[in-house]
């Protein structure tokens, strides 16, 4: 069983973050880290090699080659081996240009499985897996809180918004986990000392044979036009209880239309 | 300009979201507003979109589109754009709605933006409203090409009537084998324990200003009443009285829901920062210098253990 | 009325045998390293490039070392997470480290101090005196120490030393009399010590020979000055800083230092510190404010003291229109001379940098020294290694102290030795002795003046609280959203890693919770008895280290836990 995860580099949690008004992207430059949600997909692929004895993980990501001290956090839990697409042509891609690049490397990995987080801290995005799969001509199945494995399929239990879906999906397949689904380990300290020195492998587009247009800026549709600042909250109303508080409430939440 | 919203359904009704998304579209008076619907004995639903400004709406009815997956509803959208040429096709937040317009982008090479909060139409062009970076910044967001796809963030409008034809037209999508490899084997729609912190519409929270934790029960009957969840405070977390799953804050779970009750929480910014993104926040603080009431919409000075029992029968009445 | 509280009348529940073991795992199980480097600061960095430069040219040593020659652990989420000084660094060490030729431009710094001044303040005035002596700082680099760490951290690793963040050492391995290594601290574990789902135990790490250089406070060097009896003549005692990162629109010139206000001078208070305030490139400065822990006011808060000062005109105008952008808290070992370890070695052990009391405080400096002793203790234990020689061996490492004692580091701590006890005799009179001092480089006064250890100091109440400001959120900040601004990302659900008594008298209970930066201690239930319940926020804590001189025992968090400074 060959798992691929994808993974990202994120600004550090405690980061301040913000978008650099010339390049009106988000300002990468301070310290990195391994998408916190990433390392529930992490996991998830060592417990599923674990349990069937054999098989490799593999971790693709995409980014600026210091990106590779993130992807040694995954190394460290036990992943195999490490492959960053790493290009100053794929800066600023969006969905589409991101998709396209990704699946080239995951064609050319031909796992059985290909496991996403449930969303990157940075950009509060949660799509790519299903832009992918679609790439790949897969099955996804997103949001899995269990994960099973059977014969040449799969089957991930999921919450929606109205309960639980249980899915199953032949193999080769294209999940994402929700972050409850397990709780990753710390990496061990011999994990750690090991992770420099397994394979980590960083491609460029051209390895990948992807066409400059269609990679970065040049290959988006989706552009940023203007930032500001977002409208100050609305002024607190402020009560003092005098008997009927709840009274008050419930009339300003029907007025906020919050409780039809 | 021709817009295509993804309407979907639920229990035999359409989705608010999708019929807000809807009514913003047909507002923006940019051209012919359609709505789709895909699954299995849904002919019927199509009539509710007309109110709410579709001039068309497009069926897709299939036993095969019965279950809420994706991959088979990317190739219905796919074929409505490429056969009757829509530039634009928008979709309300929702697992579903995610995973269709993402997978959409792959198959048509569409821009997708996300976490919109607001559309208009400027000069012929649409400009999408984000809100990005846990709120603190607004972008302007844009397609190079069409077909655009825009993904509205849960709560950006509220459903506005508009009545319009809504004339119902059938359609018969070509699915792709890869998008029938997936099969829903069990839906559970019973929500036992009801919505978790993270998807919930509705939070209330309790923090320290509970006194004990068999006070929990306030905050959990109130949230039940509104059809919410219950989250806490690090404090008392920390102090054993609720288990960690439902911390809300800087080292607990982020929340953005459409209505946060926060009962005895004073607001430190460890606190805040895990649900400052929230529509409407309602606090109820016996200390009148609590910093929540800096940032609450709602502040009540009073003593919550009078104040949220009364509240949540008066919630109930309303709602029975 | 009874004689007052002291700290020290409720010693924690902590003994120094607590964090001792020999070797547990299995031989096959044990991480082993040739030379093991504990703390990623300046100390332990300076020694792990010292022994890869060593190492290169030497390699038969490397290979006697094993795969793994040098390996430094750090608790910290990276290297430099935990480091903050003020700080202006005498790059004197760093050039014997790092090449002759090193220029202010080959590291990251903020360039070199070009202009100073010292002020004596009162409430409404400032009053320019000409620097001290020992406060000359021209030609000094301006750095961030947390920067610094991150680079010294990166030139460790292509030298060959392999860096292990957010691994915390817990224990010292002794056995036979030597040091072996360390174990490292379990990784979790639930708030009642019970493991979780991802439970990871410690490990094991042996090494021919380990380096402490924990820095202030440090762990193992604690537990190490009392198994091998190196304690030295006098008690150790430290001073905390609070410091915050700025960003301002016009460009601070040159460095400050303040005495006097908002300190009070009587001796009673044992109120002594002052503040630095150094420009950061054009458009950043930091500032910050130490106090001697010996202070007695039960009110006494170096945060709040910080924030009181910043409302002085002086600071008002360097601040006007800025923005707060980082703040931390850390303590600094204080002692000097005399608190010097008796030996600053043990069979398999080295102590190095600020955790072996290496810090001059008159001059308020202490990372070239840290760097100094880093870069002695790998030649000692180069040559050692390369003999063939068992660094285990009783005296082996003699070397060390002998070249330790040479240094200018020692005779600079040796010209100071009295100057800093002096001021337990309140500012006026300390201030006058420190002159003399200086002027007969230490000779005067001829007696050598006794310091009580900061526990020991009898608490009084004397309304120091009364004159801090009211937070306002753009000059003066409470201390939560402070240590919201330090990243400070604990984990909640672990098990405490402060050691106090739980149940104490109200005054020492107060004295915890103005004390700490970081709002770690709260005052609980009145048990009726006089005395009351101490509530403890652990995952608060910045691991700055006043507990530990203050009546309690900070021991290390779950790796990776703790602040993550950036900028300080």
């Amino acid at each position: 069983m060959k798992i691929a995860v994808c993974v990202k580099e994120v600004p550090d949690a405690t980061a301040h973050k913000r978008i650099d008004a010339a390049t009106k992207r988000l300002d990468r430059s301070g310290e990195g880290a391994l998408n916190a949600f990433d390392a529930n997909a992490v996991e998830e692929a060592l417990r599923l090699k674990d349990a069937t004895g054999e098989g490799e993980v593999v971790v693709v990501s995409m980014g600026p080659e210091r990106a590779l001290n993130s992807l040694r956090k995954a190394l460290a839990m036990g992943a195999d081996r490490a492959v960053l697409i790493s290009d100053e042509g794929a800066a600023g891609s969006d969905l589409v240009a991101t998709s396209r690049t990704l699946a080239k490397a995951l064609e050319r990995e031909q796992p059985d499985l290909v496991l996403f987080g449930q969303q990157s801290s940075d950009s509060d995005g949660a799509v790519l897996w299903a832009a992918v799969a679609e790439r790949l001509r897969r099955p996804v199945i997103s949001q899995v809180a269990e994960l099973t494995l059977e014969e040449g399929s799969l089957t991930g239990k999921r919450q929606t918004e109205f309960g639980y879906d249980v899915i199953r999906a032949p193999l080769p397949a294209v999940v994402a986990v929700a972050d409850s689904i397990n709780e990753p380990r710390y990496p061990s300290l011999k994990g750690i000392m090991g992770a420099k020195s397994k394979p980590q492998e960083t491609v460029s587009l051209a390895d990948l044979g992807v066409d400059p247009g269609d990679a970065g800026e040049a290959g988006s549709r989706t552009e940023v036009l203007a930032l500001s600042e977002p409208p100050p909250r609305g002024e607190t109303r402020k009560i003092e209880d005098d008997g009927s508080a709840a009274e008050q409430i419930v009339a300003f939440l029907a007025e906020k239309r919050l409780l039809s | 300009m021709s817009i295509l919203i993804f309407l979907e359904h639920h229990a035999n009704e359409l989705q608010k979201g999708s019929l807000a998304v809807l009514s913003k579209a047909a507002s923006l008076g940019a051209g012919e507003v359609a709505g789709v619907v895909v699954g299995s004995g849904v002919e019927g639903l199509a009539s509710q979109a007309a109110a709410f400004g579709a001039a068309t709406v497009y069926v897709a009815d299939d036993p095969k589109l019965e279950a809420p997956l994706p991959q088979p509803r990317v190739d219905a959208i796919a074929q409505l754009v490429a056969d009757k040429g829509f530039e634009t096709v928008l979709f309300a937040q929702s697992i579903l709605a995610a995973d269709i317009a993402s997978g959409l982008a792959a198959r048509l090479d569409a821009g997708l933006n996300w976490q919109l909060t607001d559309l208009s139409a400027v000069g012929g062009e649409l400009v999408g409203k984000q809100s990005a970076l846990g709120d603190s910044v607004l972008v302007d967001v844009g397609w190079r090409s069409t077909p655009r796809l825009g993904l509205f963030r849960s709560g950006a409008f509220d459903p506005v009537e508009q009545p319009a034809a809504g004339t119902v037209e059938r359609f018969e999508p070509q699915l792709q084998e890869h998008s029938l490899a997936a099969e829903m084997v069990e839906q559970a729609h019973a929500e036992e324990s009801g919505p978790s912190i993270e998807d919930a519409d509705v939070i209330v929270a309790g923090g320290r200003g509970l006194g004990e934790p068999e006070k929990f029960a306030l905050v959990e009957d109130l949230a039940k009443a509104l059809g919410g969840a219950v989250a806490a405070t690090r404090a008392v977390v920390d102090a054993g009285w609720y288990p960690y799953s439902a911390q809300v804050g800087q080292t607990g779970k982020s929340v953005a829901p459409t209505l946060y009750v926060a009962c005895g929480i004073s607001g430190a910014i460890q606190h805040k920062v895990g649900m400052q993104g929230s529509k409407t926040i309602v606090a109820i603080n016996k200390d009148p210098n609590a910093p929540i009431f800096e940032f609450a919409d709602l502040g009540v000075v009073g003593d919550l253990h009078q104040i949220v029992p009364r509240l949540t029968e008066l919630v109930r009445a309303r709602k029975a | 009325m009874s004689r007052g509280v002291r700290p020290a009348d409720y010693p924690p529940p902590f003994a120094p045998s607590d964090a001792l073991a020999a070797p547990t795992d299995p031989v096959d199980a044990r991480i082993e390293v040739g030379v093991l480097i504990v703390g990623a600061g300046p100390a332990g960095l300076a020694c792990a490039i010292r022994l890869g430069q060593l190492l290169e040219q030497s390699p038969e040593t490397a290979e006697r070392l094993g795969d793994v020659p040098v390996a430094v652990v750090e608790k910290g989420k990276t290297p430099g997470s935990h480091l903050l000084s003020g700080a202006v660094v005498n790059p004197r060490a760093l050039r014997r480290l790092l090449g002759g030729t090193l220029t202010v431009n080959d590291v990251p710094t903020y360039g070199e101090v070009h202009g100073e001044a010292v002020y004596l303040l009162t409430k409404g005035t400032s009053v320019r005196i000409p620097p001290p002596p020992t406060m000359r700082n021209h030609g000094n680099w301006i750095v961030s120490v947390s920067q610094l760490g991150r680079f010294l951290a990166e030139r460790a690793e292509g030298g060959g030393a392999a860096i292990l963040p957010e691994t915390d050492a817990q224990k010292l391995l002794v056995a036979d009399g030597r040091v072996h290594g360390i174990r490292t601290g379990d990784k979790g574990l639930g708030r009642d010590g019970k493991p979780l789902p991802n439970y990871e135990p410690g490990s094991d790490i042996v090494a021919k020979l380990t380096v402490l250089a924990e820095g202030t406070q440090g762990h193992l060097t604690g537990v190490a000055i009392d198994r091998f009896g190196l304690q030295g003549e006098q008690p150790q005692i430290w001073a905390l800083g609070v410091k915050e990162v700025w960003k301002v629109p016009r460009p601070l010139r040159h460095i400050v230092h303040t005495m006097g206000w908002p300190l009070r001078k009587r001796a009673r208070y044992g109120e002594f510190g002052g503040s630095f305030i150094y420009p950061m490139g054009d458009d950043m400065v930091s500032l910050g404010f130490v106090a001697g822990l010996e202070y007695r006011d039960v009110e006494f808060s170096v945060h709040d003291v910080l924030q009181e000062f910043k409302t002085h005109r002086l600071v008002r105008k360097i601040l006007r229109d800025g923005e707060r952008i980082a703040w931390g808290a850390k303590t600094i070992t204080e002692g000097g001379y005399h608190a010097l370890p008796k030996r600053f070695h043990a069979p398999g052990l080295l102590l190095a940098g600020e955790s072996a009391g290496l810090v001059n405080v008159p001059t308020l400096k202490g990372i070239h020294y840290a760097i100094e002793s880093g870069i002695l203790a790998a030649e000692s234990a180069f040559r050692a290694l390369q003999r063939g020689e068992s660094p285990g061996r009783v005296g082996a490492l003699e070397p060390y102290d002998e070249s330790l004692r040479s240094s200018y580091v020692f005779k600079d701590l040796y010209e100071v030795r009295n100057m800093r006890q002096a001021f337990d005799k309140g500012f006026f009179v300390g201030g006058a002795l420190a002159s003399a001092m200086t002027v007969t480089k230490g000779k005067l006064p001829p007696f050598e003046l006794r310091s009580e250890s900061n526990a020991e100091r009898t608490l009084i109440r004397a309304g120091r609280a009364k004159s801090y400001p009211k937070p306002d959120g753009k000059l003066t900040f409470d201390k939560l959203s402070s240590v919201f601004l330090s990243g400070n990302r604990t984990r909640d659900d672990q098990p405490s890693h402060i050691r106090i008594q739980r149940h104490v008298a109200r005054d020492l209970a107060d004295a915890w919770v103005h004390m700490c930066p970081a709002q770690v201690y709260e005052v609980g239930a009145d048990d009726g008895d006089g005395l009351v319940q101490v509530e403890v926020n652990a995952s608060n804590c910045v691991q700055c280290g006043a507990i530990t001189a203050k009546g309690g025992r900070l021991t290390p968090p779950e790796g990776g836990s703790g602040p993550e400074y950036t900028l300080t």
